[in-house]
């Protein structure tokens, strides 16, 4: 047995060493082309996600190389992303990005999908100084940890329901009552993405002086929140907040139908992911507020995609198995545009310079636009709020992105 | 957390809404806590699976309604010819092999077998929680208590179900061969009995009662690959405080625990939901270890 072992394990060695040996000694710029890499979840949990992510970054470098590519110091360079997959696991995902930085030599990385999966690369990054544009990992607390490296263009996920709050408030305003007055319930799954969420409506609800009449923590294997709702009948509250992952949205969207819950206002995360209209109707869904990091219909554009609507139908020319667009793709093309800003802007590819111009950037694109705070996370977008309405998803918040009126109150759907 | 608890008395009628969605769901817990105690009790293999039993149901429901495009409830017979059949398939593949061997065998076995369950679900159909619609609508009771028509239904379909059962113990021949088995395996062989055909019924029995109730729950609550911890914890849970054999005990504790998730959940948040089942199955424990340590004296 020992014998056997020992065998295995030099076999391993040897296998390892030969591994290391065919990898490139530096990969940062290869000729003409500028090398970026990124660990990404393509199997596992994360998986589809982690393909949008992937595909949204493809379709970038795409662009971008057909445009004629990056120009630094005169000359254009091509870009090129190495994956590797990491199987939806933090553990998988460090070790690849240790392997990205000491055996491929990349110099420059792309974030992977999810909050988890970044908080596990990010020390990685940083510990080797590489820069790293991540495009789906939106905890709050990935920019409180004081890191130089790490930018994020999307918003983070205590902006992803405030936008409901401050609506409440409006809508109290021009009911002629204050906003004080809004009684509102929270149902929040307890776990690290959707607590972020619930410390940002705290916030706002406190800013407004709003009174929580509910404040309900769901579990991870969530299959019923009826006695949630019967409280929530009981105290009547002016907005209803819900957020628990897909199984949320699909558990909350189910019950409010089933028990008639009549809430004038509810906001609920991940309508889009559990599919909601799909699963039970556009009539026992309408009026329910999402909100969402990037929608088609808005109206931002740049120079390399278009509008975010041209954006939308390059993508589902690109990959023609898609009917809908989701935000995770748009944004992870959105990390690659960040990217080709700051070589150019830093005209040279050294680590530190380039970060630098990272962290400098100002830029609109049809994503929206996209600044950087000290801390790394975007400053220059807001979250989207848009209400199920006849069926389909309109922005209504905030209004200078809405693209149609709010519908209020919400009727308790009959069926 | 009080304040909660004020609410029920502030508003009473919100008892009886508590209390009619803990029993209707307490009906469907009742079913498969009554297959766990029957496999329990006749071949004493605690059967781990059991809640991804119900998870299988409910994804046979979610194929009939999604794929098929017709009314879930059909599902009903076809979740339970499917389930006896897979139900059989198992105990020819696994359990026959660990009958008779000792308490850590079997519970292994059934875990491992609910690991596989779970990920081929998840293989198939995808981490995303799915439902299946039934179609039918809500009824105010008392002008003022929102009543779901398929949570009646349910209840229904799970008391005639129950009944079913029962009538088939006593009467038919099977059921019979069952019972002699569960009294005394060697006895039964003796006069005649093929045990072994009467264990792969009595377990194909047990998957085809949970992958009806997995239907139910398909059309009340949502499903999920990984759900199927929630009703194994729930049917043992059940089965312990009844005790084994005890057919009016399982749907009283069954009825009870419906009851008692939705009080958990109303009073402490819905988090507590399940926690309140746990928490109940280490009293139970505590109170049956005390019982049978005076049972004991007695004796001696």
């Amino acid at each position: 047995m020992k014998y056997i072992s020992k065998f295995a394990g030099l076999a391993l060695g040897v296998a390892a060493l030969s591994l290391a040996a065919a990898a490139p000694a530096s990969a940062k710029v290869e000729g003409d082309t500028i090398i970026l890499g990124s660990a990404i979840s393509l199997t596992g949990k994360y998986s589809t996600n982690g393909v949008h992510a992937q595909n949204g970054y493809e379709l970038a470098v795409k662009k971008i190389n057909e445009m004629g590519g990056v120009k630094v110091g005169g000359k254009s360079y091509k870009l090129k992303v190495v994956y590797y997959d990491d199987e939806s696991t933090p553990a998988r995902g460090a070790q690849l990005a240790e392997r990205l930085i000491k055996q491929d030599g990349v110099k420059y990385m792309l974030g992977p999908y999810s909050s988890g999966m970044t908080k596990a690369i990010a020390p990685v990054s940083e510990k080797y100084r590489i820069p790293m544009v991540e495009a789906e990992g939106a905890s709050r607390s990935l920019f409180t940890q004081g890191y130089k490296y790490l930018f994020a263009v999307l918003s983070t996920s205590e902006q992803y329901l405030a936008s409901a709050i401050g609506l409440a408030a409006e809508i109290a305003e021009k009911n002629g009552k204050k906003p004080s007055e809004v009684k509102v319930a929270l149902a929040f799954e307890n776990d690290p993405f959707s607590q972020d969420v619930r410390a940002g409506v705290l916030d706002d609800a406190k800013k407004y002086n709003m009174k929580i009449v509910i404040d309900d923590k769901l579990p991870r294997d969530l299959s019923d929140m009826s006695t949630t709702l019967t409280k929530v009948r009981a105290v009547k509250p002016d907005l209803l907040v819900v957020s628990g992952h897909s199984k949320g949205a699909a558990t909350a969207a189910r019950q409010l139908k089933d028990m008639q819950i009549d809430v004038p206002m509810v906001a609920i995360t991940h309508c889009e992911a559990a599919d909601i209209i799909g699963k039970y109707g556009a009539e026992s869904t309408e009026g329910i507020l999402c909100p969402t990091q990037w929608a088609e219909t808005l109206s931002y554009k740049d120079s390399y995609f278009g509008t975010a609507a041209e954006f939308d139908a390059l993508f589902k020319r690109t990959y023609p198995n898609y009917n809908t667009v989701p935000y995770q793709a748009a944004q992870a093309s959105a990390a690659v545009l960040v990217w080709k800003e700051a070589f150019e802007r830093a005209n040279s590819f050294d680590g530190d310079k380039v970060r630098d111009a990272i962290a400098a950037t100002d830029m609109q694109t049809f994503y929206g636009g996209i600044k950087f705070a000290a801390e790394g996370n975007n400053i220059a977008k807001p979250m989207v709020l848009r209400q199920i309405q006849d069926g389909g998803y309109n922005v209504v918040a905030p209004s200078k992105w809405a693209s149609s009126e709010v519908r209020w109150p919400r009727k308790a759907p009959m069926n | 957390m009080l304040s909660n608890f004020q609410l029920l008395f502030d508003f009473p009628v919100l008892n009886i809404e508590l209390l009619l969605n803990g029993l209707m769901i307490g009906g469907i817990f009742a079913l498969a806590a009554y297959g766990l105690a029957l496999v329990w009790g006749v071949m004493n293999v605690k059967n781990l699976a059991q809640g991804d039993f119900v998870i299988m149901g409910g994804y046979i429901a979610f194929v009939v309604y999604k794929e098929l495009g017709i009314n879930p409830l059909w599902a009903l017979p076809v979740a339970g010819i499917v389930m006896f059949g897979f139900g059989w398939l198992l105990y020819g593949l696994v359990i026959r092999w660990v009958i008779g061997r000792d308490l850590f065998t079997s519970l292994l076995a059934t875990f491992g077998m609910a690991i596989v369950i779970q990920q081929l679900l998840n293989l198939i159909f995808g981490p995303d929680v799915q439902t299946a619609d039934s179609g039918l609508g809500t009824q105010l009771f008392l002008d003022s208590v929102p009543v779901q028509e398929i949570r009646v239904l349910s209840l229904a379909i799970a008391g005639i179900l129950a009944l079913m059962v029962i009538l088939f113990m006593k009467n038919s021949r099977m059921g019979q061969a069952i019972r002699a088995t569960a009294q005394d395996p060697r006895a039964a062989k003796i006069m005649g009995i093929d045990t072994d055909r009467v264990y792969a019924f009595t377990y194909s029995l047990n998957a085809a009662i949970c992958g009806v109730a997995g239907v139910l729950i398909s059309m009340i609550w949502v499903i999920q690959p990984f759900y199927g911890i929630g009703h194994s914890i729930r049917s043992f849970v059940i089965v312990v405080a009844a005790g084994l054999g005890n057919l009016p005990g399982v749907i009283i504790s069954a009825l009870g625990l419906g009851a008692l998730e939705q009080y958990g959940g109303f009073g402490f948040g819905t988090e507590f939901q399940q926690a309140i089942v746990v928490g109940l199955l280490i009293l139970v424990l505590i109170v049956r270890q005390i019982m049978q340590a005076r049972h004991r004296q007695v004796v001696q």
